[in-house]
């Protein structure tokens, strides 16, 4: 890693896998429940976070010496819901029904406790490009896992991808559906978002048993 | 040489290896196992959980071999309506058990198949004996679904009730979440074209659907839910000559098995009488609404909520699953008091759920499910109580 030391290359790779925000930290649960019914929602809704986040911390770790803190967190929402707002716009303008899909979450990242989590505990200690790492490591590894369970979702609830019909077409009969398969109504509805994401955190923490909490 | 001490040495010869659960299970599946305690003093207690297990199965014996019967009946009279005119000689006939042969035994066989699969997987990765829990539930699960339900499909619920309900948990004892009713809610959620409307419930009506041949059996609910009329008399919903899941349409054979379990004290006779109580007085809290010309015969209510709150109790699944699922030991309430207000509120939600839904005219499964989670809160309550009055007493005695 000639392009960052081995410190700030941590940042990136630790909430990927060990310090996961949605698995590990289990922050940012409800908008992982919420818009992954289908995959292009979810890579939308990384994408929107990964943006935020990541200028987010910039933003208030360059301002993190003139904040006064009893106001902090005042300041940290004004910042997100800014950045929120300019996602929104973008989203009306050039992809209009996604973001009928995504409808009131776009503005609910607001309160996406993975970000207020970010700035409260990384970016009004440490400088901007430290901060920046951070928020982009925490975002994908957010995106990651919301990719992950739009990915079964989408493919087990409406036999699709991306709107893609890759196990043939339910009412026309074709591929799998010739021979009787059909998709899994379970799969689009909320509960099973919690259920497959329970299901990563299960795997996660067989295979690294010290992830596993006392309790 | 006979098959036991061929099993034993099996046993032995695995002692100790990842497989041993495996082979554990088999041996003492079949037989006492043979090995005997040495010194001191024990209590023998011949109920252990697979005795348990097993009066429960032989319990649900009679409602399976009702519903292999009624499974060709329904069929049958279903292509020709005058068979229904003398039930009796027409409903114990070969014809009749064939396709129940060929349609429910199917289904005994993926359930129990396939779950006892995944617990000896489990069994085996996680090193501890094979759990007997599964062995009622395999059996509850076919008996709570409609005949056609695909295989394929009991397959994926069933894998996913064992492990998302029960082995995640820990396993038969620790899940919080009746087995068999987390496999009937996901196949109900996740196939819900498979689990309700007037085709499901009559074998081969799904298939001869836009055929000349159609035919149909809509559930007692589904007819009421419609507003339309019934052509069962009392006497066929009590006895179960009626469309329905395969084995839950009797009644009378549901209180049969009531009656063993209460005999030989496997089931909680308190959460039985408390459901059909709470069921009943939600019954006549709706028939109370209809006489006081609260709703009109136009409100897509007025049908359930007019049916008269003792047909409740003996159509749809209220008596099975008041009997076979609210009573299960695991997930119900375990203090005295806390079984009747448990029970009381699984009879009282499921009617409201029944009425109140217009798309599926059922809620038992949804009603013991929703109860099982709040079981651990009542019986939270009930002991927090008891300790209060008994803390009050001590007081006034000392003072």
């Amino acid at each position: 890693m000639g392009l960052l030391s081995k410190k700030d290359a941590a940042l990136i790779k630790d909430p990927l896998l060990d310090n996961n925000p949605i698995t590990i930290q289990v922050l940012g649960i409800c908008s992982a429940l919420a818009i992954t019914a289908e995959l292009k929602a979810s890579i939308v809704m990384s994408i929107s976070v990964l943006f935020v986040l990541g200028v987010g911390n910039v933003v208030i770790s360059l301002m993190r010496n003139i904040i006064p803190s009893k106001i902090r967190i005042i300041v940290q929402l004004i910042v997100v819901a800014t950045l929120v707002i300019i996602v929104d716009l973008v989203l009306k303008a050039f992809a209009y029904e996604l973001s009928k899909t995504l409808s009131v979450f776009v503005g609910l990242i607001i309160t996406n406790c993975i970000i207020m989590g970010r700035f409260e505990a990384f970016a009004l200690g440490n400088g901007p490009w430290r901060s920046f790492l951070d928020g982009i490591g925490n975002a994908v590894g957010y995106g990651v896992i919301l990719i992950a369970v739009g990915f079964f979702r989408e493919l087990l609830g409406s036999g699709t991808l991306l709107g893609f019909k890759v196990l043939g077409d339910p009412i026309e009969k074709t591929g799998l559906y010739a021979i009787g398969y059909e998709n899994n109504g379970f799969m689009l509805l909320s509960p099973m978002a919690l259920i497959v994401v329970g299901i990563i955190i299960w795997v996660q923490r067989t295979k690294n048993k010290s992830l596993i909490e006392e309790h | 040489m006979g098959l036991k001490q061929n099993l034993h040495n099996l046993k032995e010869k695995y002692k100790g290896t990842k497989m041993a659960p495996a082979f554990n299970a088999i041996h003492t599946f079949l037989y006492l196992p043979n090995e005997v305690t040495h010194g001191g003093t024990h209590i023998k207690a011949a109920d252990d959980l697979k005795r348990t297990m097993n009066i429960v199965i032989m319990a649900l014996v009679p409602c399976l071999l009702f519903g292999m019967f009624n499974a060709g009946y329904q069929h049958y009279a279903a292509i020709d309506g005058s068979l229904r005119t003398d039930v009796i000689a027409n409903f114990f006939t070969w014809d009749n058990l064939w396709i129940g042969i060929i349609k429910v035994l199917p289904l005994v066989i993926v359930s129990y198949g396939v779950g006892l699969i995944v617990e000896f997987i489990f069994a085996v990765i996680k090193g501890h004996e094979v759990e007997e829990g599964y062995l009622v539930t395999g059996m509850l699960v076919p008996l709570i679904v409609p005949i056609d339900t695909p295989l394929w499909m009991l397959a994926v619920a069933v894998v996913f009730g064992v492990v998302i309900g029960k082995e995640v948990f820990g396993g038969t004892g620790m899940n919080i979440l009746n087995p068999a009713l987390t496999i009937r809610a996901f196949l109900f959620f996740a196939y819900p074209t498979w689990m309700s409307g007037d085709k499901v419930w009559v074998y081969d009506a799904v298939k001869r659907t836009g055929t000349e041949d159609a035919i149909s059996g809509e559930t007692i609910l589904g007819s009421y839910a419609q507003n339309n009329d019934v052509v069962y008399s009392t006497w066929d919903m009590f006895m179960g000559f009626i469309p329905g899941s395969v084995g839950e349409t009797s009644t009378l054979l549901i209180l049969l098995g009531a009656a063993f379990l209460i005999f030989t004290k496997i089931g909680s006779w308190r959460i039985i009488v408390s459901t059909f109580i709470g069921a009943a007085v939600m019954g006549l809290i709706f028939n109370g609404i209809v006489n006081a010309d609260i709703i009109t015969e136009s409100s897509k209510f007025y049908g359930l909520m007019s049916t008269d709150w003792w047909q409740h109790l003996i159509i749809g699944g209220l008596a099975f699953g008041a009997v076979f699922m609210a009573t299960d030991p695991v997930t119900a309430s375990q203090t005295n008091k806390g079984k009747w207000i448990y029970g009381f509120l699984i009879g009282f939600i499921s009617i409201m759920i029944r009425v109140f839904n217009p798309a599926y005219p059922e809620g038992v499964f949804l009603a013991i499910l929703l109860m099982n989670v709040f079981a651990p809160t009542i019986d939270h309550y009930v002991v927090q109580g008891n300790i209060k009055k008994r803390l009050k007493r001590t007081k006034v005695k000392t003072a």
